[in-house]
């Protein structure tokens, strides 16, 4: 075991897939010499000079070559430096990435990894603080992820290189030095599309992922005396863990989902659904949907009043539990 | 058969030298006053920029991106455009947003992280600066466009970096000028390196300017630490957008400081290069101009300096003592009624 943040184990992941496969590519902004903007490549191209490329400035050349790469047996797993700046590689996402294997009924596929930070609350210039997870997630043929963990970083992202489709890996920034944790030395996986409970209940189910895990865990810490929360952490935000969601809705009767991306059309839109269609007489109360405000997240002067805090958790339990 | 069909030329523009020593032919006609305003200019830049970097460090404003070693490219092209023309910016271009009317303290408050400081005041052409890198140059070629359509007698420049030249939708502006004749000016501020990437490794054409080629539209690189050679650049280019001809102009510059406060660019280049391109510096460039034709000394330094410092001060006031914009901000412009 090794304490590890998040970008340590993140790149530990990276540097023992190298290893392991020498068709693994590492190519992106900045990526190189500097080792990436949040550090997460560092060293990679000492060790693997012919494997790690410093890219030009072009976010759908990178996803668009990776397409190629890929294809022709290698194995890219592409850095988009924030999430405002996977943007201009959606198209190549979308329309092709997610669609070369369905496109050519199978003869060609590109299963290759586009790793990106995501989120707020660092105090950031504008498209450095959001959350456009769900316009991946509503795309068939791809995969999402988004760990909350050291641990489950590293064991998810060798599952994503490892996995025959495309798959977004998800890196939520505000927790890339925050939380530090034991992280076994040796490789692992954690199989995409599970879900962790992070912590059991009876009384209510809090579903998260990403940065907001901490967030929720903090907010039942403070009420731990008075309400038993069942806390899961999807992982996976596409396929979405069904079972662990219904399991324990089915227990405990209550739903809060929290996520920090806006409300409208949210990941938690669709988990409520599932649960409407799926579980609907096991509710005591209506879900509730504790989510980012449905405007352009804020510059940091005022981006407070976007960012989900414990207090907004502790009050919808309140309401949800007295319902 | 093969026959030649066509050759191209790529030239670069110099007039004042490291010496402070003019090229006469070359060079634009100007007052001793406006001389010393294109110093003055330059050196509110340069102090505005040291300011940033303080308050950016003990916690008062935020990422913030530095233009020192850039300020000729900046000002010699602001400085050439006429009040009713416009600026779509890059994040690399306060100093001109400042030169075309734009608030001191406002634009501290938008690298503070308050919106208010992206709107302009009424009459100052200047749109908000974009920080998706090589995205504007599409909006400007569209305001232009648009601005010939109204038979508007207007230009608009748009800056960006050398890294930007990658972006397809830097490629797609230059074409879209190309063909809708649109009187739009794209400045390259070719600063040598996108974070840590050099520009030998950005692309694998000589010069930047000779992208504009392709799309049939002129292109030309300057000496970008001559502020004369740039003010000479962008008046030739104001001139030919007029006439429905754009032009990239590629500004050969450095950038002496780290990317932004995010970055330390001690990672990939070396101290030597730095130091060897400081002698290039810009601002020392025209105070040589000045003192050899013995229109500056340094009392007029030390004047000016104390002048620019306190405006710069006041500015930093007057941001700091601003009140704090109302939380229902957040909603108002969502929409043209708010948020829905
Ligand atoms: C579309 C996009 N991709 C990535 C970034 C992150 N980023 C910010 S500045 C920068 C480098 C820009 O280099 P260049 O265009 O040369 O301009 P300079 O910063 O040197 O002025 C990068 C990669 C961004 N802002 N926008």
């Amino acid at each position: 075991m090794v304490v590890l943040n998040m970008v340590e184990a993140i790149n530990l992941a990276l540097k023992q897939e190298m290893k392991r496969d020498k068709t693994v590519l590492i190519l992106g902004e900045d990526v190189g010499v500097d080792g990436g903007v949040f550090r997460v490549t560092d060293g990679l191209l000492k060790l693997y000079p012919k494997r790690v490329f410093d890219t030009p400035l072009a976010e759908s050349g990178i996803v668009g070559t990776s397409l190629g790469l890929a294809a022709s047996g290698w194995k890219p797993v592409a850095e988009m430096q924030f999430e405002g700046f996977i943007l201009p590689a959606f198209d190549q996402i979308v329309n092709h990435v997610a669609r070369i294997r369905n496109r050519s009924r199978g003869a060609f596929t590109a299963p290759l990894v586009i790793r990106c930070p995501i989120g707020g609350g660092i105090k950031a210039l504008e498209h450095h603080s959001d959350s456009p997870e769900a316009y991946f997630a509503h795309t068939p043929g791809l995969k999402v992820i988004m760990p909350s963990t050291p641990y489950d970083a590293k064991g998810l992202l060798i599952a994503a290189i490892r996995d025959p489709d495309p798959v977004i890996f998800f890196e939520p920034k505000r927790i890339y030095r925050a939380i530090k944790q034991e992280v076994p030395e040796k490789e692992y996986t954690i199989p995409i599309g599970k879900a962790r409970i992070v912590q059991e209940g009876t009384e209510l189910t809090i579903i998260s992922y990403g940065a907001m895990v901490r967030e929720c865990e903090q907010a039942i810490e403070k009420i731990k005396d008075h309400v038993s929360v069942e806390l899961i952490d999807l992982r996976t935000l596409r396929p979405l863990d069904k079972e662990a969601i219904l399991t324990s809705v089915k227990k405990t009767g209550r739903v809060i989902i929290v996520h920090e991306a806006q409300k409208t059309l949210g990941l938690a839109a669709e988990i409520s659904a599932i649960i409407n269609e799926e579980a609907l007489l096991s509710l005591k109360a209506p879900i509730e949907r504790i989510t980012g405000l449905d405007i352009i997240v804020p510059l940091p002067k005022l981006e407070d009043y976007y960012v989900i805090d414990e207090k907004r958790i502790i009050a919808a339990i309140e309401k949800v539990v007295n319902f | 058969m093969i026959r030649k069909l066509k050759t191209f030329t790529v030239q670069r523009l110099e007039v004042l030298n490291e010496h402070g020593k003019e090229d006469r032919r070359l060079m634009p006609k100007l007052s001793q006053k406006q001389i010393k305003e294109l110093y003055k200019w330059m050196y509110i830049t340069r102090v505005f920029d040291a300011k940033a970097l303080k308050l950016q460090r003990t916690g008062r404003l935020g990422t913030y991106a530095s233009m020192l070693g850039q300020e000729a490219a900046i000002i010699g092209s602001a400085y050439a455009l006429r009040k009713q023309d416009w600026l779509f910016p890059s994040f690399r271009i306060s100093g001109a947003m400042l030169l075309r009317g734009i608030d001191m303290a406002k634009l501290y408050s938008y690298w503070g992280g308050d919106e208010r400081g992206s709107k302009p005041e009424k009459g100052v052409n200047v749109f908000p600066l974009c920080i998706t890198v090589g995205e504007q140059p599409l909006h400007a070629t569209g305001y232009a466009w648009g601005l010939k359509m109204q038979k508007k007698n207007a230009v608009v420049l748009t800056d960006f970096g050398d890294g930007a030249t990658s972006e397809g939708d830097f490629h797609e502006a230059l074409n879209f000028a190309g063909v809708f004749k649109a009187p739009v000016i794209f400045l390259c501020q070719n600063n040598q390196y996108a974070i840590s990437i050099p520009v030998k490794k950005q692309t694998a054409s000589e010069t930047l300017a000779q992208k504009a080629i392709a799309y049939g539209i002129k292109g030309i690189q300057v000496d970008g630490n001559d502020i004369f050679a740039m003010l000479k650049a962008t008046q030739d280019a104001i001139r030919d957008a007029g006439k429905g001809k754009p032009t990239l102009i590629e500004a050969y510059t450095y950038r002496m400081s780290d990317h932004t406060t995010s970055d330390d660019a001690k990672k990939y280049r070396s101290e030597k290069e730095v130091k060897s391109w400081m002698k290039k510096d810009p601002m020392l460039r025209l105070r040589r101009y000045m003192e050899r034709k013995n229109i500056w000394n340094a009392k007029e330094e030390e004047k000016l300096q104390k002048e620019v410092e306190a405006m710069v001060d006041k500015a930093v006031k007057q941001y700091e003592s601003m009140t704090p914009a109302p939380k229902e901000d957040i909603f108002k412009y969502i929409y043209a009624g708010g948020a829905q």
